[in-house]
């Protein structure tokens, strides 16, 4: 089937002639067409446009212009700007928005032939573990339709698994790439902070935020890395960092390869089933010749409160932009300034928008900055230098993605506290700047579980291989869920 | 670090210029003051002489050359305002 092949596999039928970029992209749009209305993963599908791109990528190649994603259709999370297309970012706030300007991840892809299908449902401007912030509705995981797919970037994971999109982007900034690719059996991985651009990519928190593919596999995640990755003179906090060929180590061994396992990890609040999967996939690597080693990260477990106190904050400050005044909506007949602004605001924002607003203007407020802010920021460095002290003695450290499998819809919206748990094992990573993958691992009561590998700073090659011997040696990320086949 | 009330919630809201329902409030209330509880945790740290982390990597500002770069596409990027006239943008009266 030709829905349920890796980007690997479809630019070799590309190459080959098997098929061409439009049949490709008639296959997709035809899937999205009739199997997202169960799962409501795409905003904005694109088809007119697709299958543009698709012609114009089947002349390219033809001529002797292939790029390094020449004809590869991919969804594109809703939070990246896309020129003369809706770039709602989850929000009735930016629901009239026409981005007048490519981001440069989308700039990066248009130059390497890839087609654009449409862009993907995600919780309200990244804000959210379930992806049930969005105004648009939530999304559903394609394993079990009551359940939720995580999120921020859970259309993007629902669309990847149902087999709608060969792959797709999706942006980090505590763990909305690999708490969805664990819900719903997908590979997810979050560069260290300033591989990829953050150009036209809606910003959240700024020191937090980061781009990365989802993707069936770690070798497709390669791929793709290797067209997003690299400085970029319109970010200046993009990194001036030599950016390898991301394939080029995936059939490395890892006889000797040190794991180190958090304590931490491992503790009250991980759910059961979800342990052993992640044991007997520790197992698995032991089996291939690594060496396990228990390891602390005692700063951990402050993850979550300096999160809360960081990522508001910086949100609150990111999102003062959206005052109805230049782009997005307005209110009608405003009497005055402020109440253009306040009604704007109040009646643009979704509840859990509105509450991490609240959170940080108060955190940055006169007073209580040190407190908070400050504070914070050095909890920060605390849990960074914990990152930093286990690598000397280990070369990677693996984990849960999240301490459950998904959660039903409506199960947590009102218990937020308990939400921001499910991203328990992702926070610390963004924190410290490192980059993390979620691998499929396995199932637990039927539903998906990731397992997380983190690598020190620039390491990205590494967790790829260490991911790609695992799918070589095993085959949950070529599960299918039932209803998508 | 004490819990909020309505007022306060009221007061942040104005500040951050956000429009709250009044039946809203109290749910706000709740949240806010538990999201605080939870990180009260960080009292435990003793972060005496750490140094506040803002960038992962440490990095400083990149600069530049100072020469322009961007061309004025001011026509285009207006075309998405709520309300414009003469290549400007348009709210309410300010000074009377």
């Amino acid at each position: 089937m030709m829905y349920n092949k890796t980007i690997a596999e479809l630019s070799a039928g590309l190459k080959a002639g098997d098929f061409s970029s439009v049949e490709l992209t008639q296959t997709y749009l035809e899937r999205i067409n009739t199997l997202d209305e169960q799962l409501n993963s795409f905003i904005t599908v694109t088809p007119e446009r697709a299958l543009e791109q698709a012609k114009e990528a089947d002349v390219q190649r033809a001529a002797g212009h292939a790029g390094l994603l020449n004809g590869i259709p991919l969804a594109q999370k809703d939070i990246f700007c896309t020129k003369g297309v809706k770039t709602s970012c989850g929000s009735k706030m930016l629901d009239p928005f026409i981005s007048p300007y490519d981001a440069t991840t989308i700039m990066k892809f248009n130059d390497s032939g890839a087609v654009m299908l449409g862009k993907t449902n995600m919780d309200e401007f990244a804000m959210g573990s379930s992806n049930e912030t969005s105004w648009y509705g939530p999304v559903k995981n394609p394993w079990n339709l009551d359940a939720v797919p995580g999120g921020s970037s859970g259309g993007s994971a629902a669309a990847v698994a149902a087999r709608l999109t060969p792959a797709a982007t999706g942006t980090d900034t505590g763990g909305s790439i690999r708490q969805p690719a664990s819900f719903c059996g997908i590979t997810g991985l979050k560069p260290t902070y300033g591989r990829v651009s953050r150009y036209g990519m809606i910003a959240f928190a700024s020191s937090l935020d980061q781009a990365g593919p989802m993707t069936r596999t770690a070798e497709d995640a390669a791929l793709m890395l290797n067209v997003m990755a690299g400085l970029d003179k319109r970010d200046s906090t993009s990194v001036d960092e030599a950016v390898p060929d991301y394939t080029a180590h995936l059939n490395d061994g890892i006889e000797g390869l040190k794991i180190g396992l958090p304590k931490e990890f491992f503790s009250e609040g991980l759910d059961d089933a979800v342990a052993k999967v992640i044991e007997s996939a520790i197992k698995e690597y032991e089996k291939m010749g690594a060496v396990i080693k228990e390891i602390s990260l005692p700063t951990s477990k402050l993850a979550v409160p300096t999160y809360y106190i960081i990522a508001p904050s910086e949100c609150s400050s990111n999102l003062s932009r959206m005052d109805g005044v230049r782009y997005g909506y307005r209110c009608d007949d405003p009497k005055d300034l402020n109440d253009l602004y306040i009604r704007s605001r109040g009646e643009g924002f979704g509840p859990e928008t509105k509450r991490r607003i609240l959170v940080g203007t108060y955190a940055l407020s006169e007073g209580f900055y040190d407190a908070y802010y400050v504070k914070a920021q050095k909890t920060r460095r605390l849990i960074s230098n914990d990152f930093h002290q286990a690598f000397d003695e280990v070369d990677v450290i693996m984990g849960p993605a999240a301490p459950s499998t998904a959660f039903n819809i409506g199960e947590l919206t009102d218990d937020p506290i308990t939400m921001y748990l499910s991203d328990i094992y992702t926070i610390a990573v963004n924190l410290a700047g490192l980059p993390g993958m979620s691998i499929p691992a396995g199932f637990a009561k039927n539903m998906p579980v990731g397992l997380q590998l983190i690598g020190q700073h620039f390491a990205e090659s590494k967790l790829l291989n260490v991911a790609h011997q695992f799918q070589k040696q095993t085959d949950w990320h070529l599960k299918l869920p039932e209803s998508f086949k | 670090m004490s819990k909020l009330d309505k007022s306060d919630v009221e007061k942040i809201a104005f500040l951050a210029r956000l429009g709250v329902d009044e039946q809203d409030i109290p749910e706000y209330v709740t949240n806010l003051s538990n999201i605080l509880d939870m990180v009260e945790q960080l009292d435990s740290v003793d972060a005496e002489g750490i140094k506040p982390m803002a960038h992962p990597l440490d990095a400083v500002q990149r600069l530049r050359v100072d020469e322009v770069t961007e061309v004025d596409d001011r026509e285009n990027l207006q075309a998405h305002a709520p309300e414009t006239a003469d290549g400007l943008y348009l709210v309410p009266k300010v000074i009377e």
